[in-house]
Formats: C-alpha cells, structure tokens, sequence
C-alpha cells in the first residue's frame, strides 16, 4: 500500500514538475494567443486541484497554500488572477468545513472574532498593497514567503495539550475558554488561552500577507494559536479552518472588485480542489502522512524557488 | 476565578445560528455556482467575453485584461449578467458574502446574552467586511 501511494505522489510529483511547464508555453505577464482550446487548461487546472486536493489534506495543509506557487509557477495565469483564484479556492475550503467544526465545538467562535477581525483587516490591507506592488515584487516575496513556510513546516513543533498555567487578562475579559471531549480517549478537556496581545499583534502579519499573496493562512494560524496562545491542537486545527472563512472572504473581495476573477480559472479550481480534498480525507485512514508530507514540502520548496526565479527574471 | 461551570460540551447559541447559516450560505453559492458555470461553458447564455478569447487574457495583468476587453471593475458585473460569463459572479458573491450576515444574525443573539464586547466586535467585523465587499478601496498597478 505504502508503494502505492508513493507511485501517486510521485505521479503528482512530476506532472507538476514536466508536464505542467512544457505545456504552458505562454510565460505570464506578456498575452500572447494559447493555441490550445479553450477547456484545455480549465480541464488541466481541474485535475492538477484535485490531486492538488488530495495531498493537502494527506500533508495537513490548506489548499490555498498549494494553489498559488504551483499554478503560478507552472501555469500560464498571471500572478493577479492565480492569487484572486487562490483566494477563493482557501475560502470554499473554509466554508465547507466551517459549519461543521463550529457544530462540534471544535472552532471557537469566541476565540475566531477577534482574531478574524484583525486578520481581515490586515488581509484587506495586504490585498491593497498586493495589488499595487509589480508582479515581480510579489513574485519575489511570494517566493521567500514560500520557502520560510517550508522551513515552519519542518521545524515547527505541535503541542497537543499546551501547558497555560493561566489565562491571561484580555482572554479572561472576552471569555475565550471552552470545554471539548477527545474523540479518541472520550477525556474532557477544558481549555483557555494565554499571551492573548503577542497572538493578535502576529495576526496582523497573518492577515497582510494572506491578503498579498492570496495564500490560505491555516500554516500560519495554526502555529500562532497553538503555539503562542496556547490552544490545544485540535481547537487550533479548527479554528484555523473557520478562521480562513472570514480572512480570506476580506482579501477576496478586494481582488473580486479588482477584476481578478475568472471562472473558467475558478470553479475548475474549487471543483478540483473540492473534490480532491474529499478523496484525501478517505485516503487519510490508510496513508502514510510522513511521506507525504515531505513530499508536499518538497514541491513547495520547489515551487518557490521557481517563484524566487520568475521573480527575477531568471 | 473558575469559569468551569458556565462552559459546556455543546457550542454556543450563536456559535450554531452562525454555523447553520453559514451551511446554507455554503450550499446556496456552490450550487448557484455550478449550475451558472455549465450555463456558460455549454454556451446557453452568450459570454461577454468569448470562451476562445479568454485563454488569450489570463495571461495578461488585471488592468491590461480589464482594458483590453473593456469590463469596468467593481460591482459592475451586475449590469452585466444577461452574460453567461458574468452570471457565475453570483456564486463567487455568494460564497465571498455569507460570512456578513452570519455576523448580523449574531447580533440580535449577543444583545440578549448581554455580551456587549462581542457584539461591538461583531459589528465592526460586518462593517470591515462591508466595506471590502462595496468595492470602495481601489487600488492597481
């Protein structure tokens, strides 16, 4: 089974490393006339989401994070609609997962507000300032940005249960605290939160360059709540995920109104990604995340190299 | 300070009147976005902008896209939905949207817990995202 699955993510692996570039022969930023038809790429951004899809959820990252360095590595998209796409892809993520986590109780809408207001904020500013900058600017930082995430991806840690000896003021103030039962124990756990100012002050940064470079934010809020606010694992992971409902849907709007929105380039994507991510989720029970986690770091370090590169000119 | 008797396996009033309106929100686009997609790719409504020509613009930045199609930015889509194009943009609203009237719904629920923080923080999250959605910040290249 193990070999399986290494076949498909190495399937995956080169597709995105050969095919994908030896199609696009049109290099983004000039318009130059495709000659392929006009489903051809919509039906090539269709199954490179799903698999896409798949890997996000076998590698525990969103799909947001994914889309934009790879589709605007190896597509022939400009930078402006990969990011307005990419915006939209890491939303429906959220919304359809929103529901239900918030039902269980495992996203804290007490613990979201705050954090979603000041994120959203910054994400509308990040999109602004996303939007004004040169293509190649972004390029650049999204490149960097790409590649810092990799390294947080292998150097962060994860705490179950962190320790939070005490509540601090402000989360006392907005009763940021809740109770959760572990599904796999049946253990209640009640939960609160510390260092409340440091976690927001950080989501501003979240929020600015979720909004700048269209990225779902989940490899960022996830660390900040678990790590720094001290929220168990579970109610990060959740949180996060509902959190992105809100960020995203601020940027996203910013990028709507621009223009940025093609639908032959999104609903292929949210189908795509939809879809791959239901596959993962059934996939998850028998896979061997491991491996596919570093794989999916492997093609993001990649793809932002490739980023850096474009950037420049290179 | 022990808040343990107040806190419950259950979730929140508003935190279920948000989750449930977000759901139908969620199905609402996504099905408005399906159904106006093959509405535009099997060609019932003509596009605006023809299936052919729009391989040759996404390669293009966003200004030089908007001008050589000649498409006005912002809320104009709206004048332009007898587009099979344009029509999709009702479910990328949808989607983009729900979120504003989860934090109005809440509201009303948060006033009667006497939760005053939380709907003062409510409120501005419905106006920030308000005025992101009004098209009012312009920015480009």
């Amino acid at each position: 089974m193990e070999k399986k699955h290494r076949l498909w993510v190495s399937g995956f692996f080169l597709f995105v490393l050969f095919v994908s570039p030896a199609l696009a022969e049109t290099p983004a930023g000039g318009a130059t006339a495709d000659s392929h038809a006009w489903w051809f790429w919509p039906m090539i951004l269709l199954i490179v989401t799903f698999i896409m899809g798949v890997f996000a959820v076998l590698g525990g990252v969103g799909g947001g994070v994914l889309f934009v360095p790879i589709i605007s590595g190896f597509f022939p998209f400009h930078l402006d609609f990969v990011r307005g796409t990419g915006l939209l892809v890491a939303l429906s993520g959220a919304l359809a997962a929103g529901p239900g986590l918030l039902k269980m109780n495992l996203a804290s809408l007490r613990l979201a507000i705050p954090v979603a207001l000041i994120a959203s904020t910054c994400a509308i500013f990040g999109a602004m300032v996303g939007l004004a900058l040169p293509t190649n600017v972004i390029q650049i930082s999204l490149g960097g940005t790409i590649i810092g995430i990799c390294v947080l991806m292998l150097t962060a840690k994860k705490s179950v249960l962190p320790d939070v000896p005490q509540a601090d003021r402000l989360s006392t103030a907005l009763r940021i605290y809740g109770v959760y039962q572990e599904g796999s124990t049946g253990q209640i756990i009640d939960w609160k939160i510390h260092r409340t100012p440091l976690g927001l002050c950080l989501f501003i940064i979240i929020g600015v360059m979720a909004g700048m470079f269209g990225l779902g934010a989940g490899w960022a809020n996830v660390p900040v709540l678990n790590l720094v606010m001290g929220a168990p694992l579970k109610i990060s992971v959740a949180t996060s995920k509902f959190l992105l409902s809100i960020t995203d849907t601020s940027a996203a709007w910013v990028y709507m109104n621009k223009g940025c929105v093609i639908p032959l380039m999104v609903v292929p994507s949210l189908v795509g990604i939809m879809l791959g991510s239901l596959v993962g989720v059934h996939l998850l029970k028998i896979a061997k995340p491991t491996f596919i986690r570093w794989m999916v770091i492997a093609i993001l370090a990649f793809a932002g190299v490739k980023a850096l590169l474009k950037g420049l000119g290179i | 300070m022990d808040e343990t008797p107040e806190l419950s396996l259950k979730a929140s009033p508003e935190q279920l009147l948000y989750a449930r309106i977000l759901e139908k929100g969620m199905f609402i686009g996504l099905i408005c976005l399906l159904v106006t997609f093959a509405i535009y790719t099997f060609g019932i409504m003509k596009p605006y902008v023809s299936l052919d020509r729009v391989s040759c613009c996404w390669a293009m930045n966003v200004t030089d896209y908007l001008h050589q199609e000649n498409i006005k930015s912002g809320w104009a889509w709206l004048g332009m939905l007898k587009y099979g194009d344009f029509i999709n943009f009702i479910g990328i609203a949808i989607l983009a949207g729900v979120s504003i009237f989860c934090y109005l719904a809440i509201v009303p629920v948060l006033i009667k817990n006497k939760d005053r923080i939380y709907v003062v923080l409510a409120l501005l999250e419905a106006i920030v995202l308000s005025i992101a959605a009004s098209g009012l910040i312009a920015v480009g290249h």
